[in-house]
């Protein structure tokens, strides 16, 4: 099961810099969105995966699951999803402004 | 124990949320901010005076009791109250530089709670015991600040904002991956509890890349070579007092990140993380001085400077000795003070002249002398002459480089120091010598006190840090003592259990 989210990981990472290294302002937001998935994946896959028995009850349970990397992603989702929605504004007002959604052309002068 | 503690997080975070109410009044919003903002310094100052005088030097609170390695803790040691204190220095002058500069459209949407919100993610992030803890204090303060240098919306800010907001959110992706690694690892993200368990387990291959994925996370927020491209761009956009206000602290927060992670979790096996760190303190001032050689504005210059003394602190934690660590904690207190009057200098003559092309002043040291010489003094405290404070900063930095025999860095370090009296030189003549763009008659110098009040205390603190050297190099070796050893803050933390 690690296997298989770890491969799963890792594609996602390697989509994320992909997109990041593209020229659309919109792919690079959906970039980053992907990255930021890869890092909540590998912070779940990091506490064990499918043990399948409840969070830690009572001192002597013999098996449990780690309750908390699941807090951790989920404070992180909440953070990267506000993150998000606030880049996503900037790029529409970038592309407003600006009239173009190509980094190259929004590079400035070098006189600038 | 003390949940005093919690004060300086508590107190900007609710009178930015207070002034939400009143977006639309800004007189009201004023009066607000600025009683907030001193009553703010008031209690850093005090954290500062009793984390002193306290036995240990350590105080901490264990947020809704849950005891340390379990639940979150705060922990005020001497090196987080003086950053919590010089915070709040930059963050009551640079508010009313904002009254004076910052346009009304600005105020009314949501210039102030935000501005607060932002120093509320530093101080905690300054405050925290919790490397999860850390990233969320880190997310606050970088979204209070994405919203800050967009906050107006100039086609200039949206586009280089972009970049920076993007940097840093790959930053914190990568922050999340060291999080999720470390716990793997070592099963928690206490950062006392941390140094404990890496001492035990050795630092070998997996924590040397964490450390170096930490390494790229703090740099990358701090302005590392060859982290910094977006930090001169982003810089420039914002207003002065916002760009003071970033240039003062927001680098700092990840340089004080890797300060504390590299003193305290990080150190057994400094041969391999710590010569890296010198490496890159070496490269990060040297371009970062070139970029603001080959500059001809003013702000600009200011933000090359900005990476290029990043690489001094930095250098004072890759030579790990206590004088090379008092040297940086000096240097950073020094720095955030002069580097947020140069800014705000800055913001000034943009004010009285309107531009910030060096080319297009001129003579402004006949129309306003004070602006001139104040701005020298504190130009040539950046640039290090004696008796003022960026001398005796550079000064313990390179004398424990010497002292460790490596003779590379001190090379950079003097070079960069003369190339940086060489574009401040070239600030202060191109825009106060030659002849005045500006008629002397028309000259208003109610208007000129009006904006040099704000700046006029910082300039006095660097005059005063550098004369009053022995106490506060004292103070500094204090701390340097205190983070040198990992013990202390280890039983101060986890100690009471």
């Amino acid at each position: 099961m690690e296997i298989l989210i770890v491969v799963l990981i890792g594609i996602l990472f390697s989509v994320a810099t992909y997109l990041i290294l593209t020229k659309s302002l919109f792919r690079v937001v959906l970039g980053t969105v992907l990255i930021s998935h890869g890092a909540h994946l590998l912070i779940l896959t990091m506490g064990g995966l499918g043990v399948g028995s409840a969070p830690l009850l009572g001192e002597e349970a013999s098996s449990y699951t780690d309750p908390l990397p699941q807090a951790l992603i989920l404070t992180a989702i909440v953070i990267s999803f506000g993150m998000t929605a606030l880049l996503l504004v900037m790029t529409y007002r970038t592309y407003k402004v600006h009239q173009t959604d190509d980094l190259d052309k929004l590079r400035g002068r070098s006189d600038e | 124990m003390s949940n005093f503690l919690m004060l300086p997080i508590l107190l900007p975070m609710f009178i930015g949320t207070l002034l939400i109410f009143f977006a639309k009044k800004h007189k009201l919003q004023r009066v607000i901010a600025g009683t907030a903002a001193i009553a703010q310094l008031g209690v850093a100052i005090y954290l500062g005076y009793i984390v002193y005088v306290d036995a240990s030097q350590i105080i901490t609170l264990e947020v809704g009791d849950w005891s340390a390695p379990f639940g979150i803790v705060l922990v005020a040691d001497m090196l987080a109250t003086m950053m919590v204190l010089l915070s709040s220095i930059v963050g009551v002058v640079c508010l009313f530089f904002a009254f004076k500069t910052i346009h009304s459209e600005r105020e009314k949407f949501y210039f102030y709670p935000f501005y607060f919100f932002l120093l509320t993610g530093v101080n905690g992030a300054f405050l925290t015991g919790d490397l999860f803890n850390l990233f969320v204090f880190f997310e606050v303060m970088l979204i209070a600040s994405y919203v800050l240098i967009v906050h107006g919306g100039t086609g200039y800010q949206l586009r280089e904002s972009f970049k920076y907001v993007v940097m840093n959110m790959v930053a914190s992706a990568f922050f999340l991956v060291g999080l999720a690694l470390l716990y793997a690892t070592t099963g928690t993200l206490n950062m006392a509890d941390l140094a404990e368990r890496v001492q035990v387990m050795g630092q070998e291959g997996i924590l040397n890349v964490i450390a170096i994925v930490f390494l790229f996370v703090f740099g990358a927020k701090g302005a590392l070579f060859p982290l910094y491209f977006w930090l001169p761009k982003s810089y420039y956009g914002p207003p002065a007092a916002i760009s003071a206000l970033f240039g003062g602290l927001l680098t700092k927060v990840g340089i004080y990140a890797i300060i504390r992670m590299f003193t305290l979790i990080f150190i057994h096996n400094t041969g391999f993380t710590h010569t890296i760190i010198l490496a890159l303190a070496g490269a990060t001032m040297f371009f970062g001085v070139l970029g603001a050689v080959s500059q001809f504005d003013f702000k600009r210059i200011l933000s090359y400077h900005i990476i290029s003394q990043v690489g001094y602190m930095v250098m004072g934690l890759g030579i790990y000795t206590q004088l090379a660590l008092a040297g940086a904690i000096y240097y950073i207190a020094h720095h955030i003070i002069v580097k947020s009057a140069l800014f705000l200098f800055a913001g000034a003559t943009e004010k009285i002249t309107g531009t910030t092309d060096l080319k297009k002043m001129g003579g402004l040291l006949k129309t306003h002398p004070w602006v001139g010489w104040l701005f020298f003094i504190s130009a040539m405290s950046l640039a290090g002459i004696p008796p003022l404070s960026g001398f005796f900063s550079k000064f313990a930095l390179i004398l424990s480089a010497i002292q460790e025999q490596s003779y590379v860095i001190v090379t950079v370090a003097l070079v960069v120091g003369i190339l940086t009296l060489f574009s401040m030189m070239k600030i202060f003549m191109y825009a106060f010598w030659g002849e005045p763009t500006i008629p002397v008659e028309k000259v208003n110098r109610k208007e000129m006190f009006s904006l040099l009040r704000p700046i006029i205390p910082l300039v006095a603190l660097t005059v005063c840090l550098g004369f009053f050297a022995e106490p506060v190099f004292q103070y500094s070796l204090g701390v340097a003592d205190q983070i040198l050893d990992p013990a202390n803050y280890v039983n101060a933390v986890l100690g009471s259990k």
